[in-house]
């Protein structure tokens, strides 16, 4: 295996840049690794003949001011792309081609990228370890038996293995950052609103926001930069100028106000994660921040919050997957109503039937006021718990997960427990804020382990700073072993 | 026809009862495109040619709010009198058709964009106050349609996402007349405005009616009924005739009325049960979390008003103390923002009052009976009211101007022409007019002995032989005068 795709995604930008290699090789490089990796499901779907025939385009008449030349990505299949399946790992898009291309990809094919594939993820996004998904679960490249988390999980796996330089996934509740804590990569969640949701498949209008996940921190600049963006087609997009995320990157933070939020050393959670959590305070400390403890009261209700939030808003996103206008039908049902129950059923997994249920119930009449309703008023109080906190502090560490990765099939029948492996991220969807997970070491295994960095609305250059100054100074190795090839 | 007093009451075996009816109007708003998309909304076009991603909604497509729509619903609110609120939120309205490509509808539910409002009705026994309870915008969905295949059901969605403004009324009606009128109403405002082209046959203007009855004198409302998407006034009125009626024998026979949502056979011209309160459904609501709640600024609202055109009420008010018209004529001829405008036309040219007459007469019946509107009458509004002043000069008679109006039809041709080249010219010449009644006069010797012996009938006969003479150009009067004069020398 070539040495070059274990690099970073800015040291690939390099080479290609100094034209010290070709975006056809490059491609070429990708496509063998890729092709030899099914093991690990990352991929659903790949497109080969048109990333060659892209980087050969490329390659003719390089544009090397551009923030991604060249550079062959693939993307969660989330993510619609212009004549190549979307699938949203369910069943009921199993065939389904756009027509249309996403904003965000969009912006990466503009600044010089090119599609490789669409990468695993759970059934419309809703998972923490893509087991969910109709196209099979996903392997962690850390070890054979273990889950790369989700719902992103086919793009934390995929950028964990060297299949694809950096990737981008969707984060409705942790979906980015919990599986690049559990595969030792960056992930980063921007506020709500930075960059356009049009033309991803919807799972929560509220909470989803899409983020890059990356081998470093500054090839996270790197790609926030290229796909962020106010667009007039998403009414929540926010209007501002475009930011140049890597060019700012830092790693002066001294003076530097960093708050620990005690609400998040949880029960039963390992004690490695409290002891990653203290060296992630002395490393900043150390860097010349200030430690402060903060307390954000309502975290405990976060989850619960969450719980209805999301499933409402699913249940009325995923109506439209009728079996009427295209995707999955049944071909079972003596008239409408038939059709839509057996188009449904059949189309449809188990976690997305389970939230589809959790979404009608909390949104019934009778039920409403204390359900959706009182979801709506914790999620004002949750906000409110992090607004008062940043006037003290700039930036809040947590760890990612309560967790490293665990094992394939270990809580897929415990909805719960699996749900409570978003306890740390999903606050902060709530309050529309963005995060960052950074790998900060392993455990007793050998498993990567995150920290998360939060920070106020539109700071992103500011957590992208720590994080940055952090990993400078963390000196985290990620040990994948390529067993599966 | 009129009456001037209101009595519409129906009369059950021990009670007299009073009929309650409350409107929800679905309005069209005239815009170029969708609500929340950019696909054009012409009526009649090619099934499924006028649907975007947005309208048959295609993963991960959003909605953006059309401005021009809000724009629209503000000048409605205006219009009629109503508050227009300055933060308002869309909502979902969950549930699951073939039609309905997203399988929601996005609408207002809690916080509509429009709030209170009136709008008065004139009617035969005296000025009406109809209280208007909200506006809110919402999407139409697509149509299904069930009798192109027999096995098959097909969808065109060119409807599906189009702006709707969903105006309900107070329970302030009492009868298939006031709809009537109420529809009429509205109609006419959101024409003025430009809001709504009120069209009902290409669906432009639909009504659910909400109907309910209860013993005369009594302070609480019945249960009631609602009567689904009735789409002219006249199955309105028929909808609501049967439906109090039913409602009234049910409670003669001591039947409690269940509140249901009941359809109306235009063909049995019957109502029935379409779904229990029980079956209702369960819409879910929720304030969509594609968009952000609707804020208006006050300045808009204040710059849309500068805007507004007179409103009929007040060009009513203006036709009756400038033109001197009675509150009939001016209701019929503000009744169309195009009427008044060839009215006021022809008046500044003409003989107010006449003008009307004329206009409300021959030209209204000419329009009526080939199916034409005032804005393509083939009588220009200038040739009218030279028509007009033609007759209020005496230059032609009322009866001759018939006839002029007939050839106008025809040709299209100024009056002034018509009556030069067809000499119709009115015979106003005393002088001349003179000569004719005495040679008459003198060629019926024996008659005017008659008359002068007392047979006075026969001065009919007289002026019947002068018009013939001239051709019907003689001028009544100045001929009645003339001959009196001459019979008693």
């Amino acid at each position: 295996m070539s040495e070059i795709i274990k690099k970073n995604l800015s040291e690939i930008i390099d080479l290609i840049k100094k034209k010290e290699i070709k975006s056809e090789e490059l491609a070429n490089l990708y496509i063998d690794k890729v092709s030899k990796s099914k093991k690990l499901n990352s991929y659903i779907t790949t497109c080969f003949e048109h990333t060659i025939q892209k980087s050969k385009e490329f390659d003719k008449k390089p544009n090397l001011n551009s923030l991604l030349p060249g550079v062959p990505l693939a993307v969660k299949d989330l993510f619609c792309t212009n004549g190549f399946k979307t699938t949203a790992g369910s069943k009921m898009l199993e065939n389904f081609i756009p027509q249309y291309e996403s904003t965000v990809t969009e912006n990466l094919w503009k600044e010089g990228a090119i599609l490789l594939g669409k990468l695993n993820c759970d059934e419309y996004a809703m998972g923490s370890s893509n087991e969910t998904s109709y196209f099979g679960n996903v392997i962690n490249p850390i070890a054979k038996d273990t889950v790369p988390g989700g719902s992103s999980g086919g793009s934390a796996s995929a950028l964990a293995a060297d299949l694809t330089p950096a990737t981008i996934g969707t984060d409705t509740g942790g979906s980015i950052r919990q599986p690049a804590s559990f595969t030792g990569t960056v992930g980063l969640k921007p506020t709500y609103g930075l960059c356009s949701r049009w033309g991803i498949v919807a799972f929560a209008s509220s909470l989803d926001q899409a983020g890059p996940m990356t081998k470093s921190v500054k090839d996270c600049s790197i790609m926030l930069e290229a796909m962020a963006g106010f667009d007039n087609k998403d009414s929540t997009s926010i209007e501002k100028k475009k930011e140049n995320y890597s060019k700012n990157l830092k790693t002066d933070i001294k003076g530097l106000k960093i708050g620990i939020p005690k609400e998040y050393r949880v029960e039963n959670m390992p004690n490695e994660i409290d002891e990653l959590w203290n060296k992630g305070k002395s490393i900043l400390k150390d860097l010349g921040a200030e430690i402060i403890d903060i307390s954000l009261p309502h975290t405990k209700y976060a989850l619960p919050t969450y719980y209805i939030v999301a499933p409402a808003e699913a249940s009325s996103n995923l109506a439209r997957y009728d079996g009427v206008k295209y995707g999955y039908r049944s071909s079972k049902g003596n008239d409408l109503i038939e059709m839509y129950e057996n188009t449904r059923s059949e189309g449809f997994g188990d976690e997305v039937k389970r939230r589809i249920l959790i979404g009608t119930y909390v949104l019934s009449s009778g039920y409403y006021d204390a359900y959706y309703l009182k979801a709506q008023k914790v999620r004002q109080l949750i906000k409110k718990d992090f607004d008062e906190n940043f006037g003290k502090v700039d930036a809040i560490l947590t760890p990612s997960t309560p967790s490293s990765a665990f094992k394939i099939g270990e809580k897929t029948n415990d909805p719960i427990s699996m749900y409570l492996n978003d306890i740390f991220t999903v606050p902060v969807n709530l309050a529309g804020l963005p995060a960052i997970s950074v790998p900060a070491g392993l455990d007793k295994k050998g498993y990567p382990l995150g920290l998360q960095l939060i920070g106020k609305t539109l700071d992103e250059q500011n957590i992208l700073n720590v994080a940055y100054a952090f990993e400078k100074n963390c000196n985290f190795k990620n040990e994948i072993k390529n067993w599966w090839l | 026809m009129s009456k001037d007093k209101f009595d519409y009451f129906i009369k059950g075996e021990k009670n007299k009862y009073e009929v309650i009816i409350g409107l929800e109007v679905h309005a069209q708003v005239s815009s170029n495109s969708k609500l929340f998309s950019g696909s054009a909304t012409k009526f009649g076009a090619e099934p499924n040619s006028q649907v975007s991603l947005i309208d048959s909604a295609f993963p991960g497509m959003l909605p953006v709010i059309n401005k021009e729509c809000i724009n629209q619903a503000i000048r409605t609110g205006l219009g009629l009198n109503a508050k227009i609120n300055n933060n308002s939120v869309f909502d979902r309205k969950n549930y699951f058709y073939a039609d309905l490509p997203q399988g929601y509808q996005i609408s207002q539910y809690k916080n509509p964009i429009v709030g209170e409002g009136k709008v008065l009705l004139d009617m035969p026994y005296g000025s009406k106050e109809v209280g208007i309870e909200r506006l809110h915008l919402e999407q139409d969905a697509g149509k299904s349609i069930h009798d192109m295949d027999p096995s098959s059901t097909y969808v065109d969605l060119n409807r599906s996402g189009i702006a709707l403004m969903e105006i309900v009324s107070k329970p302030d009606l009492r009868s298939p007349e006031e709809v009537n009128a109420y529809i009429k109403k509205l109609r006419t405002i959101m024409r003025y405005l430009g809001t709504c082209d009120g069209n009902m046959q290409e669906g432009s203007l639909r009504a659910d009616v909400n109907v309910s009855v209860r013993p005369v004198g009594d302070k609480n409302f019945g249960t009631r009924c609602e009567i689904k998407n009735v789409n002219s006034i006249k199955f309105m009125q028929m909808a609501i005739e049967y439906e109090a009626n039913r409602q009234v024998e049910l409670l003669d026979e001591g039947k409690k009325i269940e509140q249901e949502t009941r359809l109306f056979d235009t063909k049995k011209n019957e109502t029935r049960s379409m779904r229990s309160k029980e079956d209702a459904h369960d819409y879910r609501y929720f304030p969509d979390p594609d968009l952000l709640p609707l804020k208006i600024e006050q300045k808009l609202i204040d710059d849309l008003k500068k805007t507004l055109p007179e409103l009929p009420d007040n060009k009513k008010e203006r036709f009756m103390s400038d033109y001197g018209l009675n509150s009939y004529e001016a209701n019929v001829l503000v009744s169309e923002k195009e009427i008044s405008k060839y009215y006021e036309e022809v008046a500044k040219l003409s003989d107010k009052k006449l003008a009307a007459t004329w206009m409300m007469g021959d030209l209204f019946a000419m329009l009526n009976d080939k199916g034409l509107n005032i804005s393509n009458s083939p009588i220009s509004a200038k040739n009218f009211a030279e028509l007009v002043q033609s007759i209020k000069s005496g230059e032609i008679s009322g009866r001759i101007a018939k006839e002029v109006f007939e050839l106008m039809v025809e040709s299209g041709d100024n009056p002034k022409k018509i009556i030069e080249s067809k000499g119709m010219k009115q015979q106003s010449d005393p002088k001349e007019l003179e000569k004719v009644i005495n040679q008459i006069l003198t060629k019926n010797k024996d008659k005017v002995d008659q008359y002068k012996s007392g047979k006075e009938k026969l001065f009919g006969f007289f002026v019947g032989q002068v018009m013939k003479e001239s051709g019907g150009k003689a001028n009544p009067q100045l001929t009645n005068e003339i001959l009196k004069k001459l019979l008693k020398g």
